[in-house]
């Protein structure tokens, strides 16, 4: 495949034709954050965090579903890409229900880390408080839709990984949602293995395990990595993580 | 005392919250000590004073802005306050206070007063006694100004003195990944 070489925050890289701009700055440690993309799991470039300038485009463009292009000049970090990526994690806090004190992922939440990370030091925004369900009709797990920020990582890896399409996105706009089934309770579904990779992948509280309480429901998605080398490779390599 | 008209006048004020940033605020413990030497406290839920007073250095508010008495006291406080610290969680974000807002004010009162009462189910009526809920419990900083902001449920003491020290040598208090903590 054609090397590609770019040139990002002034220091001159190569890359492979078809990479993204984001897998090149995961190689050589340059930070840019991110909250739908997960390693393992498609991309859908859906939470706009990983947003980077690229001369000569007057359109801020994900770095997750961009390829790389011969000549391109990138900015991961200016004013204006920070500004953004507050103002998404703010408006993430204020459509939802967030009340990280008494959360089950509490200090395990990426959502928290990213609020940390961008320097959201408060929300101008008005908080919008919506009316939103709960479910814990499972016999193992909850979702709490007061948690969710819509990444579609749970639709993703049970469709991609699982192979058992339990979740899926309704709705437009503000009213959308995560739905299991066709809608219905998740307990109902005659699809959901109970194999637990929604609520390992979920960035926040929203998915967890029955039982837990606040601070508690701690993430493992080495899980993620092992399978996929596992499948692809044939090397069945554990992960500490 | 001798001096005390020269050193900064401090005041905290409790709004809706639980009093855990106030309880935090007293675990201080021996540096209380220090900081009684520092400063000039002139009113707070653990000083007996009657008046918001005026000419107030650094205000530390706990607590979200949930009923109309909340809102009043928010005022007077920017009004004499030359800062204004929202303290905790509660205050920059209307944390556990807020979480009564999708319910509405109504079905609250309800519920407190009526369905889990048990000798006197009448639900608050006089509003010149007991402050009127508003429609929602909201951050300190959509109601009035605010310099800077103390994250936790509850800030630790070691942040809480952080903040108090910066304010006191002219600084507004930045909170790096060390103390920008939410829950």
């Amino acid at each position: 495949m054609a090397v590609k070489t770019l040139t990002i925050n002034g220091d001159q890289y190569s890359a492979q034709e078809g990479e993204s701009i984001l897998a090149v700055c995961r190689q050589h440690h340059i930070p840019i954050p991110t909250l739908c993309h997960l390693e393992g799991l498609s991309t859908v470039g859906a939470c706009r965090l990983c947003v980077v300038q690229i001369e000569g485009n007057p359109r801020l463009l994900p770095a997750c579903t961009t390829k790389v292009e011969e000549g391109m000049i990138i900015q991961t970090s200016t004013p204006k890409l920070e500004k953004y990526r507050r103002m998404i994690v703010a408006l993430l806090a204020s459509e939802g229900n967030h009340v990280c004190a008494v959360c089950v992922a509490n200090n395990h939440c990426e959502l928290q880390d990213l609020a940390y990370q961008v320097g959201l030091v408060r929300v101008r925004y008005p908080y919008l408080y919506p009316d939103k369900k709960l479910d814990a009709t499972h016999r193992e797990y909850v979702m709490d839709h007061n948690r969710c920020v819509l990444c579609t990582r749970c639709v993703r890896v049970c469709d991609e990984v699982e192979g058992a399409h339990v979740w899926d996105v309704a709705g437009r706009g503000i009213n959308c949602e995560i739905v299991s089934g066709l809608g219905g309770n998740w307990g109902d579904t005659q699809t959901c293995t109970e194999c637990g990779k929604c609520v390992m992948v979920c960035p926040t509280g929203a998915l967890f395990e029955k039982g837990v309480t606040v601070s508690e429901m701690e993430k493992k998605k080495g899980f993620l990595k092992y399978i996929i080398t596992a499948r692809q490779k044939k090397e069945w390599i554990s992960q500490s993580e | 005392m001798a001096g005390t008209e020269t050193k900064p006048r401090v005041a905290t004020v409790w709004l809706g919250g639980c009093s855990g940033c106030h309880m935090s605020f007293l675990d201080l413990d021996e540096r209380l000590l220090d900081l009684a030497d520092k400063i000039q406290l002139v009113y707070s839920p653990i000083a007996d004073v009657k008046e918001f007073p005026q000419n107030v250095d650094i205000t530390l508010v706990e607590g979200a802005v949930t009923n109309d008495e909340n809102e009043e006291m928010a005022h007077i406080i920017r009004k004499h306050s030359r800062y204004v610290l929202s303290f905790g969680d509660c205050a920059t974000t209307g944390n556990v206070t807020a979480m009564r807002n999708r319910f509405g004010t109504e079905a609250l009162i309800d519920r407190a007063y009526q369905e889990l009462a048990d000798i006197s189910n009448s639900k608050p009526n006089d509003h010149t006694l007991i402050a009127q809920l508003l429609p929602q419990a909201i951050p300190l900083h959509h109601v009035i100004r605010v310099d800077a902001f103390l994250h936790g449920c509850p800030p630790t003491p070691d942040e809480i003195w952080f903040a108090i020290n910066e304010l006191l040598n002219g600084r507004i208090p930045v909170f790096n990944t060390q103390f920008l903590r939410y829950g």
